[in-house]
């Protein structure tokens, strides 16, 4: 008579608990006060997202060439001005039979850019070494031309993204080396060097980035010997570079900082000398530590080169300004804003995105 | 010792960079460069703005190309910078652009304590008053309490004031850095009224949305003689670029243009002709230029009448008469001395 | 001695050259002279410069009748006033676009960080969604938005949205009713300072006996009861001694009540959203840096949700918020000079831009310019640190 005990299959959870519904109730109405806010959001993204869908997609003019096409239907937007216009968006005044250069430049800097991203990859320093010193020339006789008959280009002709590719591109690599010589300076034992460093980063922290622009697009001239000439493309570059190698060493500095004392006076016993100490042992560790604090600042420059427009350069959202105030496409203002807004965030969201991965691949590296 | 010996050479090295410091003058190092560098608005229908592909056109932009012209025998041998109002001085100044020619205005402070020189006048204007026909408004007289857009660092903006406080009226001012925005503002109804020279007025008016719902009011506050402006202290430079402007009036007044200034080189017994193409009398000689100098000029730019009417007269869309600006034969101001 | 005198002595065979304390001497001695030099040859250039074109300097044009109107001033401004008092108009209105945007941002930010962690699905969605939109685009582009594409499309004046005929908004503005404050007001602004004291003192009191003796007083609600109480008690008294100046359409545009020009509006909004989403980031980051174990403890104590975050979690969270808050507050100040942008008359469109183009003195004018901006962030940035040290003496 002996039985043996089997225990009745489990119940199922409460169908509140589980499936959709049970997700519902934990996560918005797991109480009164919760509800409220779930349903205020609702009605938030009811009034919202339905007309904006409206307005971009559905009642959207797509076709034509000019604005006729869109008078017709004035409920939504009229992307026929952006397609007409693209191209000045993105090239500027660039001539349209020399396009080809620019997309050359592109394409051969993102293919040498692409094993950088791959694991296995085994020469990353010189292909590293060859963007850095190699690209920008190259680079530079695309766009300038002058070279093996390419027709010269004038840097006022450049504009749109490319511009702003540029401004962005040449600050952050330019900026990074200054940066680095700052923030070691800022960390020196020498009492001048130190001092000289710190007002240096935060004269330049402390005075905004437009009043730079203004001194280097227009006064500069008045501080150097007469009759010296450079691009003014090229100041802002200088002025962009000057206010951002600021921030950079503040980035830097904290990169030093976190390097624990050990690793510098393990240096200094093996008998290096500091300049060797810190390439060799210190910087590229510290560099490593805050490359996400670099892609962070270079989110904050590309989003800063807006502000050339000011001085008069054509970058991408002066290009679309100019675009709109233009008689024949006069009232586009919001089609306009949306689609530069749109460019710049697909840049600055997919690079913060990869500096949050690549702060996680970090993380766990130095977990021990 | 060593101290003192690091100390002594790099002080040599101050006074060397220092020393360095020459006065070079602006027709020296235009010509080294290649090219004017000009400084012009931002955007201004007729008097300076860009076509599709990026070129300049314009009553301003003509200025610099006739001096490209005198100077390298190239009209199109000039680079232009555009600037805002509140920049132009700053940069011709600093020695960033070699001569502004952006509508700007003659007055005694620009003239004496800027460091700057006016070498002629291109374009007699007025100041006026835009405004939407639905506000009803006939007269400036009535628009006490009204808003204004203007362009900021204008001397539009000193005049409003004046003529507000001589009527012991009230006003807002509300000012932007470029015509554009200030003529999108005002398309918004930002302001009741747009106030800027007259001319520009009529350019704006036909980048509203809807041109015919504007109105130029009949009241000319103020003279705005506008003209070209070069550095003070470079009397070469001044004369080049006040002569260029010059050859081109004294071409209307002579009848010569662009299309018979070959002709008229070959056959002209008239001295006056003759001594404008530069076929006697002193030529370039004083100017350090090329005999042909204004030839050139009016081959490749043309004569005052044919940029007029090109850029904002009759043959453009903004269709000013001459007023003013006919020469002074013909009842106007435009008055060039003789070339002799 | 003899042993300590050769440890003390340099070993005799490092050439001169070698030594760190003449290498370091030498190289900052070369740094110095180079800045020198360099310094001199820029101030060189431009008093040769400056001669050369006749361009008249030092800061006597300050005095100078300015001749202008703006469009919004905090002092009494007109066409007579000097280039000194453009000056001021320009900083009075950057102080103010700052101080309001600070405020905002601020609410905005904190608002918007709890809702990033909140248990709801929806609202801690909705709040990742404003935060990476506004954070990935162009200051200038959202300032330029909000002014161009959503004020100035508003209806003109005679076609306000009104309010109860007390609220209108245009595209001229926003247009609010101004308090008149009549004599017996003194009392009421009185009775509001002897309130604030006495909710000082209070607090204090309250905080000293729950730390000795662990009783829990409602110390929001008591503070705000006075707060609230003594001066409205005081207005009531003394008669309600305020009138209300209604803006009114006259001619063509509102004349009476207080306004919010929209360029003022527009940088205000494009500002604090901005800003909004680095300080939501900087107060999520702040909270998930306290450990979870602080939270559960206080809960095994017996603690309310509430409690808890107010006693247990927000302070410390406090210390890792701060100093990316001061540097969030300075961007804002910085950034408010793009209000350029817009026509809002702030230092550099007013004195850096209208001034310097009127009177030509571009040195004099950039270097006031920038000494303000220069001035600002270190103010901002000591008085953060104080508190900064304040907080962190608390530290048991």
């Amino acid at each position: 008579m002996s039985s043996v005990h089997t225990p009745l299959p489990d119940l199922p959870p409460p169908i509140t608990n589980v499936g959709v519904i049970g997700w519902l109730r934990q996560n918005l109405f797991s109480s009164w006060l919760n509800s409220f806010w779930t349903l205020l959001a609702i009605c938030l993204i009811y009034l919202t997202i339905p007309p904006l869908i409206n307005w971009a997609v559905i009642d959207a003019n797509w076709l034509g060439d000019s604005r006729a096409s869109c008078d017709a239907n004035q409920s939504g937007a009229c992307w026929v001005f952006i397609l007409a216009r693209f191209d000045q968006f993105m090239y500027g005044f660039y001539p349209e039979s020399e396009y080809w250069r620019v997309n050359l430049a592109g394409i051969l800097l993102l293919s040498m850019m692409a094993p950088l991203f791959l694991e296995r990859f085994h020469y990353k320093a010189w292909l590293a070494a060859a963007i850095l010193f190699v690209y920008p020339m190259v680079a530079y006789y695309l766009f300038a031309g002058g070279l093996f008959g390419l027709m010269d280009v004038e840097t006022s002709r450049w504009g749109g993204l490319m511009l702003t590719l540029i401004l962005s591109g040449v600050g952050i690599v330019a900026s990074l080396p200054i940066g680095i010589v700052l923030a070691l300076g800022r960390r020196s034992k020498m009492p001048i060097v130190k001092s000289v460093s710190i007002v240096f980063i935060e004269l330049w922290r402390g005075v905004p980035l437009i009043t730079v622009l203004f001194m280097a697009s227009v006064m500069l001239p008045l501080f150097l010997p007469e009759g010296t000439h450079f691009d003014k493309l090229l100041r802002a570059m200088i002025g962009i570079v000057l206010f951002q190698s600021a921030y950079m060493a503040e980035v830097v500095r904290s990169g030093l900082q976190a390097i624990p004392r050990g690793q510098y006076e393990a240096a200094q016993a093996l008998g290096l000398s500091y300049w060797k100490s810190m390439g060799l042992i210190i910087l590229p560790q510290a560099l490593k530590l805050v490359i996400p604090g670099i892609v962070n600042t270079f989110i904050a420059l590309f989003k800063d080169t807006t502000l050339v427009l000011i001085i008069g350069l054509f970058d991408l959202l002066a290009m679309i300004q100019a675009g709109f105030v233009d008689a024949k496409w006069l009232g586009f203002a919001i089609e306009g804003y949306v689609v530069a807004a749109l460019i710049y965030w697909i840049f600055c969201f997919s690079m913060s995105r990869y500096s949050q991965s690549l702060e996680k691949k970090l993380r766990t590296g130095h977990a021990g | 010792m060593k101290k003192i010996h690091v100390i002594a050479s790099a002080m040599a090295v101050c006074t060397l960079l220092s020393s360095a410091v020459f006065a070079g003058s602006t027709l020296n190092s235009v010509k080294k460069k290649g090219f004017v560098q000009c400084g012009v608005n931002t955007g201004v229908p007729g008097f300076a703005t860009t076509d599709d592909k990026g070129n300049w056109k314009g009553i301003d932009v003509d200025v610099c190309r006739s001096v490209a012209a005198a100077v390298f025998g190239d009209a199109s041998k000039v680079k232009y910078t555009p600037l805002t109002a509140k920049e132009r001085f700053t940069a011709l100044q600093s020695g960033e652009i070699d001569m502004l020619s952006r509508n700007t205005t003659w007055t005694l402070t620009r003239d004496s304590s800027l460091g700057l020189n006016f070498a002629g006048v291109n374009y007699y204007d007025g100041q006026g008053f835009l405004v939407k026909k639905s506000l009803g408004v006939k007269s400036a007289m009535e628009m006490d309490g009204a808003s204004f857009c203007i362009q900021a660092g204008t001397t539009t903006e000193l005049n409003l004031a004046d003529y507000f406080r001589a009527n012991k009226m009230s006003y807002t001012p509300i000012t932007f850095d470029k015509s554009a925005e200030t003529a999108q503002a005002f398309d918004a109804g930002r302001c009741d009224a747009l106030t800027s020279d007259q001319s520009q007025l009529y350019a704006l008016r036909i980048q509203l949305k809807d041109p015919d719902s504007a109105m130029v009011l009949p009241e000319v506050i103020s003279k705005e003689p506008l003209g070209p402006v070069v550095r003070q202290g470079d009397d070469d430079w001044f004369n080049i670029v006040r002569w260029s402007l010059f050859a081109m009036l004294n071409a209307e007044e002579y009848g010569v243009n662009s299309e018979n200034v070959d002709q008229l080189a070959a056959t002209s017994k008239d001295p006056n002709v003759r001594r404008l193409l530069g076929l006697e009398g002193i030529k370039g000689k004083g100017l350090g230029l090329r005999d042909n100098w204004a030839a050139i000029i009016i081959k490749q730019v043309g004569n005052y009448s044919e940029s007029f009417e090109r850029n904002v007269g009759l043959d453009s869309p903004l269709k000013i008469s001459r007023g003013l600006n006919a020469l002074w034969s013909q009842g106007g101001l435009q008055y060039a001395p003789p070339i002799r | 001695m003899a042993a300590e005198q050769q440890v003390k002595s340099p070993p005799a065979k490092a050439a001169l050259w070698r030594r760190p304390v003449f290498r370091s001497t030498l190289f900052q001695t070369l740094l110095v002279l180079a800045l020198v030099s360099f310094g001199y040859f820029l101030f060189n250039n431009t008093l040769h410069n400056l001669e050369q074109r006749g361009i008249s300097t030092g800061f006597g044009f300050l005095s100078q009748e300015a001749g202008f109107g703006i469009v919004m001033t905090l002092i009494p401004f007109s066409e007579l006033s000097s280039y000194w008092d453009t000056f001021l108009v320009g900083l009075l209105n950057t102080l103010l676009v700052s101080g309001l945007g600070i405020l905002f941002a601020t609410l905005i930010g904190f608002t918007m960080g709890v809702a990033r962690l909140s248990r709801n699905w929806l609202v801690s969605r909705m709040a990742a969604v404003y935060i990476e939109t506004f954070r990935n685009i162009p200051l200038l582009l959202q300032i330029m938005f909000w002014y161009f594409a959503v004020l100035q499309p508003l209806p003109g004046p005679r076609q306000s949205i009104n309010v109860t005929d007390m609220l209108f908004l245009n595209n001229r503005g926003l247009y609010l009713p101004a308090p008149v404050f009549e004599p017996g007001f003194e009392w009421v602004m009185a009775a509001l300072a002897i309130a604030i004291a006495i909710v000082f003192s209070t607090l204090r009191w309250m905080h000293k006996k729950q730390e000795q003796t662990g009783q829990i007083f409602h110390t929001i609600s008591i503070s705000l009861g006075i707060l609230i109480c003594l001066p409205l008690l005081t207005f009531l008294i003394t008669g309600l001694p305020v009138s209300w100046d209604m803006p009114e359409l006259k001619g063509f545009n509102f004349k009476g009540g207080m306004v919010v020009i929209p360029e003022l509006a527009a940088l205000l909004l494009a500002l604090s959203i901005y800003t909004g989403t680095f300080i939501a980031e900087a107060v999520r980051s702040g909270i998930l840096a306290v450990s979870h174990g602080q939270t559960e403890a206080a809960y095994a104590l017996g603690l309310r949700p509430g409690t808890t975050l107010r006693l247990v979690v927000i302070p410390q969270a406090m210390r890792v918020i701060i100093p990316q808050l001061t540097s969030q507050y300075l961007n804002l100040t910085k950034n408010s000079s793009l209000a350029t942008a817009v026509g809002y008359p702030d230092l550099v469109a007013v004195f850096a831009g209208t001034t310097l183009n009127q009177t030509g003195q571009a040195v004099e004018v950039i270097a006031m310019t920038m000494a303000v901006y220069l001035l600002i962030s270190l103010i901002i940035s000591m008085f953060m640190n104080w508190y900064n040290k304040r907080k962190q003496l608390v530290e048991r």
